[in-house]
């Protein structure tokens, strides 16, 4: 059995980075893995732009992003396999995976690096009522239709969800000739970065219905009219709003979930992100097994899914090298009132190198709020903000100094100014 | 009058930008300049992709080296409806030279090799 250093799955923005860093850091053994037949990710097919503005200080097309990455993974040489789907993961870090090289076989592994993106929710996760013809699919998938086959998937078209995909394939359809209908969000708020509904839906006229929802599908074989309602405070129909809408196509961008099969297959818990639970190196409860991008959770922006792809590729390094301090004292961190989630869920501050960046979100739009840190109930930190969105992921940086305990609960929570 | 949401930070400001280039309901310079620009000459990065024989991919991604004027932009994508490429590209590669004659290249943004 070939036995790496450092075997990473998945070959996107996260992996590309990960692996980069390790081997930047000195682990020259790594192989990853890749499903596609390309690395790069899902960026390949978010051909706008507006990628790296943090990372590069430019704008770039989605694809142009991956390929710097690209470009920088295999200028080290680093080992790597296309269409190739890991199937399991064994406890003694043995990676099984099947290709059409290779048939079914089995590497074995001193640290995994687990890069394995997300997927989108569709129909039935979202129980829209009514009949179930062709013509409803996710936003990405039209998107990958659109962009990398050269298919148009429909000629009037309505979006469901205000996510970033939606309005992005709003603008994207629109150019290539199709009518879209118009966008409707649950939410009283929208989901996507302001940006994107200034530039994909203001400048074409299409119209935004906040706190509404697709009550009704109407079709035969393939879609010919959908009925969307307005809805209350506590998200019911609310009776005489429905409008109809004939169209040929109803695209969901209805939200995403991190795809952790492989973790789940081996009894790992999930967190509330649908990700593993990761301390200060973004290490899983199991040793040696790291997870970092939009498996972890989901990310607004890719520059983030790099760094902490490359937090996570330090951390493999460090693993690697036997450089960790494990001890039993640990910080549990929490997420308080306003907050959903927070990341890392543990912090080993014996382990920190410098500090440690939270990352986390609210629950709901707010203005000039604190975000407050505890640690057992004493404040060691606090952050004026003066615009929180669910739709933007926050981060406050905590030095090693400023830990003011070694145990017991770290908590963020939002507090009145 | 033109209204118009500002996109510069998260806040999304909504401006007004009066018929002499004044800007109200911004909170920094930086919408004011935004709001300006919105009123005079509105101008957008344009992002589409083209047909490419290649024995890997069907269509490769392009964008605009620099922004066009807002109203050109259905134009240029139509414009793009004919053109075809042959691999290997080269991320950055001029795949049409002033389009339009609007003094801006299309690029290529991925690298395809065969």
């Amino acid at each position: 059995m070939k036995e790496y250093d450092l075997v990473v799955v998945g070959g996107g923005s996260a992996g590309l980075a990960a692996s980069i860093a390790a081997y930047e850091d000195g682990v020259k053994s790594i192989l990853l893995l890749e499903k596609e037949k390309f690395l790069g990710g899902i960026l390949l097919q978010c051909i706008h732009n507006g990628f790296g503005l943090h990372e590069f200080n430019e704008q770039l097309a989605g694809p142009e992003y991956a390929q710097r990455f690209v470009d920088k993974f295999m200028s080290y040489g680093i080992e790597y396999k296309v269409d190739t789907m890991v199937l399991g993961i064994n406890e003694d870090k043995s990676i099984i995976y099947s290709n059409k090289e290779d048939g079914y076989s089995i590497v074995k592994a001193k640290a995994i690096i687990m890069s394995t993106g997300c997927s989108e929710r569709t129909r039935g996760a979202i129980a829209i009522p009514g009949s179930r013809p062709s013509g409803i699919l996710t936003a990405g998938l039209a998107q990958r239709y659109l962009n990398i086959d050269g298919y148009l998937v429909g000629k009037r078209v309505f979006i469901l969800g205000s996510g970033d995909i939606g309005l992005i394939m709003a603008r994207r359809m629109t150019l290539e000739g199709a009518k879209v209908l118009g966008v409707a969000e649950l939410m009283p708020y929208s989901n996507g970065l302001n940006r994107n509904i200034v530039q994909c839906l203001h400048d074409f006229d299409i119209p935004l219905y906040l706190s509404h929802t697709v009550s009704n599908i109407i079709g035969k074989d393939h879609l010919e009219k959908i009925v969307v309602s307005k809805v209350d405070d506590k998200m019911n129909f609310i009776e005489g709003s429905e409008m109809e809408f004939e169209v040929d196509t109803l695209l969901l961008s209805v939200g995403l979930l991190p795809s952790n099969v492989l973790l789940e297959d081996m009894g790992m818990e999930m967190s509330s992100t649908r990700g593993p639970k990761v301390n200060e190196m973004m290490e899983t409860c199991k040793e040696g097994i790291f997870a970092c991008g939009n498996s972890l959770h989901v990310h607004d922006l890719v520059d983030f899914v790099t760094k902490e792809g490359r937090e996570a590729g330090k951390g493999a390094s460090r693993y690697l090298k036997g450089l960790v301090t494990r001890n039993e004292e640990c910080l549990e961190c929490v997420a308080g009132d306003g907050i959903s989630y927070v990341i890392p869920q543990y912090v080993h501050v014996s382990n920190v190198d410098d500090n440690v960046e939270f990352k986390f979100r609210v629950r709901s739009p707010m203005e000039n709020k604190k975000i407050v840190i505890k640690i057992n109930d004493q404040v060691i930190k606090s952050v004026v903000k003066l615009h929180l969105l669910p739709a933007e992921m926050e981060t406050v940086v905590v030095k090693k100094g400023e830990f003011t305990s070694n145990n017991g609960k770290l908590v963020i929570e939002v507090e009145e100014r | 009058m033109k209204e118009f949401i500002c996109i510069v930070c998260p806040r999304g400001c909504h401006l007004k930008v009066d018929d002499d280039g004044n800007v109200t309901g911004n909170s920094c310079i930086r919408g004011e300049k935004y709001g300006k620009q919105e009123a005079i000459d509105p101008r957008r990065t344009l992002t589409s992709t083209v047909k490419i024989k290649s024995e890997l991919v069907r269509r490769l991604p392009v964008v605009s080296s620099e922004e066009i004027p807002k109203d050109k932009v259905k134009e240029v994508v139509r414009c793009l409806d004919s053109v075809e490429v042959s691999a290997p590209i080269k991320v950055k590669d001029v795949i049409v030279k002033n389009v339009m004659g609007l003094g801006v290249d299309i690029v290529a943004t991925r690298t395809i090799e065969k």
